[in-house]
């Protein structure tokens, strides 16, 4: 879709479709997900590799920094027996940290996509079903929509069909915001710079999209990811009892 | 002539659904007046609060967000015009 400005045509597009497998569109989001994630293997495959106890080296340390911290945090929000969903926050934490940096260069973003901000939200919230499964058994599970009184049911119910829904549309809400402007600022850019003669090259152009790429690309993606992090533990780990305090 | 008004329409709305933007300002704004006070008062526990305050501000967000996507929704996918 797009509208006239002037001469020039301002054109938001969503994601590309590349090519067609069984009548599935593989869209630009679908590929650029493969990169990312074959980035982050093989990142995470050349910092494991070769470690030794006695003489660490420095990628060695970099990794240790990365595990004690994310342990630290789900340590901090979850409690310490919820330490294995500690690699999956990772993975979800760095997936998002690169799928949105993938901006800086010149790519859409993939958490610019609904589907990949939905597909995220959906783990978490059936993470948080089976945790509350587990806890409470199939019974408890299903009383405890009724609480605290049976008038509330349809009340519980929705708002814990909302925690997805507004998980995935705020992560993709910040980043496709971030798209369009920074396309709209260009094309206004654009459009000044023919407007003072200088059509050829468009010297307002330069520079002055980098500051806004600065918060959208950097301070958003940073800032999204962790907050995505961050939720998916609280609601995952309020799912669990509260544990005794040492 | 239908499809003009439909555009019209469908533009006026998209501003609309940026009122949905106040809201979350003035919440933002208080949490964030709020840790600065918090941290004012107690400076070592400035990490615990900054983190907090970031999930509550990304929370009181999200009402905003809707507003934004329904903007989106309309200029971008408008859904009215397949029914003309």
């Amino acid at each position: 879709m797009g509208f006239k400005l002037g001469s020039e045509e301002v054109v938001v597009n969503g994601p590309k479709v590349a090519f067609k497998v069984f009548g599935l569109n593989v869209t630009e989001t679908v590929i650029l997900s493969w990169v990312v994630m074959a980035v982050i293997i093989g990142l995470v495959l050349f910092m494991t590799h070769n470690m030794s106890k006695d003489n660490p080296s420095k990628k060695q340390v970099v990794a240790e920094w990365i595990v004690e911290t994310v342990n630290g945090m789900v340590r901090d929000s979850m409690g310490s027996k919820n330490l294995v969903y500690a690699p999956y926050m990772a993975t979800i934490f760095s997936f998002s940290i690169f799928g949105s940096l993938i901006s800086v260069l010149g790519l859409r973003p993939v958490t610019g996509d609904f589907s990949t901000t939905l597909a995220w939200a959906l783990i978490t919230f059936f993470m948080i079903q089976y945790a509350k499964i587990k806890n409470d058994g199939i019974l408890g599970y299903f009383v405890g929509f009724s609480k605290p009184i049976a008038l509330l049911t349809p009340i519980n119910i929705i708002s814990e069909l909302a925690t997805p829904v507004s998980m995935s549309i705020r992560h993709f809400g910040n980043v496709a915001s971030g798209i369009v402007i920074t396309q709209l600022l260009y094309f206004a850019l654009t459009g000044l710079s023919h407007a003072v003669g200088l059509s050829v090259f468009p010297v307002f152009t330069i520079g002055i999209p980098a500051v806004l790429s600065v918060y959208f690309d950097l301070f958003t993606g940073f800032m999204q990811a962790f907050i995505f992090t961050m939720l998916t533990m609280a609601n995952v780990g309020a799912a669990y009892p509260e544990e005794e305090q040492h | 002539m239908e499809k003009a008004i439909v555009l019209a329409a469908s533009a006026i709305g998209a501003g609309l659904a940026a009122i949905a933007g106040i809201g979350p300002g003035i919440g933002e704004g208080f949490a964030v007046g709020k840790a600065c006070e918090a941290i004012g008062r107690q400076p070592e526990s400035s990490g615990a609060v900054t983190r907090t305050m970031f999930i509550g501000c990304a929370v009181a967000e999200s009402t905003g967000i809707y507003g934004l996507v329904i903007a989106l929704i309309l200029l971008f996918a408008n859904p009215f015009l397949g029914k003309l």
